[in-house]
Parts: C-alpha cells; sequence; structure tokens
C-alpha cells in the first residue's frame, strides 16, 4: 500500500514539473507548482512528517503561491513568445544536467544502503523506533536545540516585510 | 489494508524518494535554464528548494530524527521571505521596464 501510494504520487509530482517548466503561460505553470507541492505534502506524510506536510500545505501552497499568482494577474503577464537567442545554452544545459543527475543517482544507489524500506505512520513511536516527526516532536527541538535560528528567523522576515514595502510603494514626490 | 496481488512491492526504500528529489532537483534547473519569463523562472527556483526539502525530510526518516524536519522547516520561512521580497523586486522591475522578458532586462541602468 505504501509503494503504491509512493509511486501514484512521485508520478504526480514529475507529471506536474515537467508540465511547469514546459506550460508557455505563467498561470497554467503556478498551477503546476500548486500540484508538486500538494503531492509532496504526501509524500512528507508517507516519511513520517506529520508537522512538516501541513506546514508544506499551509505556507507553500497556500501562502507563497497566491502571493505569485497575485503578482502575476497585477502584471497581467501574458504567454511567452517563443525566441531562441541562446543556441550555446540549448547544447550545454540539457546534458549537463543529465550528467548531474545520473551522478547523484549513482552517489545514492552506491552510498546508502537500499534495505531499509519506508513504513508509513512513523511519527507514533513503535518497538525499537523513536518518534520524531510529530508537531510534539519538531517543537520541542525548536524550542530547545534551534531556539538561536528561531530566534534570527524571526529578525530575518522582519526584514523581509520593510524591503518588500520599501520596494513595492509608490514614488510620492 | 487491501490484499495485493503477488509480485506488488509493499513498500519502497529511502532511496527512492532520494532519486525522485534529484528528478525534481533537475526539472527545476532545467527551467530556470531555458524559460525566459521571470515569474517561472522564480517558480523554478521554489521548485528546486521542494526537491532540497524531500531530501531533508527523507534524511530524517533514515537518521530518525527531527533536525531534518527542523532544516526544512526553516528553509520554508527562507523560500517565504524570499518570495516576498523577489515578487516586490519583480514588480519594481516591471514599473520601470515594462516587460518581464528576462533577455529584455539585461543592463543596470535604464
Amino acid at each position: 500500500m505504501d509503494a503504491i501510494l509512493f509511486f501514484l504520487f512521485a508520478t504526480l509530482t514529475v507529471i506536474c514539473a515537467i508540465n511547469m517548466v514546459l506550460q508557455r503561460h505563467p498561470i497554467s505553470s503556478a498551477l503546476s507548482l500548486i500540484g508538486v507541492m500538494g503531492s509532496l505534502a504526501v509524500l512528507y506524510l508517507l516519511l513520517g512528517g506529520e508537522f512538516i506536510a501541513m506546514a508544506q500545505l499551509i505556507v507553500y501552497s497556500g501562502a507563497i503561491m497566491v502571493l505569485f499568482l497575485f503578482v502575476i494577474m497585477l502584471l497581467n503577464s501574458g504567454a511567452e513568445p517563443k525566441r531562441n537567442r541562446h543556441k550555446i545554452l540549448l547544447f550545454l544545459g540539457a546534458p549537463l544536467l543529465v550528467i548531474l543527475l545520473g551522478l547523484v543517482g549513482y552517489f545514492i544507489q552506491t552510498q546508502i544502503p537500499a534495505n531499509e524500506m519506508v513504513k508509513f505512520g512513523s511519527w507514533e513511536s513503535g518497538p525499537g523506533k523513536p518518534a520524531f516527526g510529530s508537531p510534539q516532536n519538531v517543537g520541542m527541538s525548536l524550542f530547545t536545540s534551534y531556539l538561536l535560528p528561531f530566534e534570527i528567523t524571526s529578525v530575518l522576515i522582519l526584514i523581509a516585510i520593510l524591503g518588500a514595502i520599501v520596494l513595492a510603494r509608490k514614488e510620492i514626490d | 489494508m487491501l490484499p495485493l496481488p503477488p509480485g506488488v512491492p509493499t513498500a519502497v526504500p529511502v532511496t527512492y524518494y532520494l532519486i525522485l528529489s534529484a528528478i525534481l532537483f533537475v526539472i527545476g534547473g532545467a527551467g530556470f535554464l531555458y524559460r525566459k519569463n521571470i515569474i517561472t523562472v522564480f517558480m523554478s527556483i521554489e521548485l528546486m528548494l521542494n526537491a532540497v526539502n524531500l531530501s531533508f525530510v527523507a534524511f530524517a526518516y533514515k537518521f530518525n530524527k527531527a533536525d531534518g524536519h527542523i532544516y526544512s522547516f526553516f528553509v520554508m520561512v527562507v523560500a517565504a521571505a524570499e518570495a516576498a521580497v523577489g515578487l516586490a523586486i519583480i514588480l519594481t522591475v516591471f514599473k520601470n521596464r515594462q516587460t518581464l522578458e528576462i533577455d529584455d532586462v539585461d543592463s543596470m541602468k535604464l
């Protein structure tokens, strides 16, 4: 059952991602990206990330993609015109990306043993396996060992808010 | 639980998740290289961030620790901040040049 869910949502993720790159209109790309993020949330849940799956749904497909859609509609962005000005990119980029994928796949296959199977529901502690993905565990870790990075993040967000307001405001003479 | 026909695997190893993450990263990189619309390029960057997040969560499963989830959470927060500032920059570029093609935005001065 876990394998069927994994293959279903992995295929959905890859199809949505390829569709995102191939679509010429930004709105279609954004909707495909929402599909990628939703399927990734399911994969996180399969991996036992109860908290991170919900955060993915709320933060990514909720907040960030709505921001993208707002900007696309605000700028009234149409379909991208067909242009091929960079021939070298076309012939150099794809082989390099395929080489990157091959190398990463090779290292994953050789370095990481493939005998450990992913069992659904690992946010509950089982025999010989501590729970780690529940909101309780993540919160405990976040507010003890990672307290300083958490506090610094709040400053980062404050700076981002100020920067966005300064960049996007109207010039007043 | 549904009864499965024989030969169908019941579970997959962690490496499959890592390979899926690599595939998504490469698709995001291809979008970054080949697309010409600023917003689509920006969405490709978000796709690459998501691919790395999947790697973090897969390794968190492998090592039975919540640390990977925390890193993933921080990546999400930084991505939200980045999206806010980046889209504000795109708005400013569009206001000044009336275009969203990255090939037309090739000089720092107007």
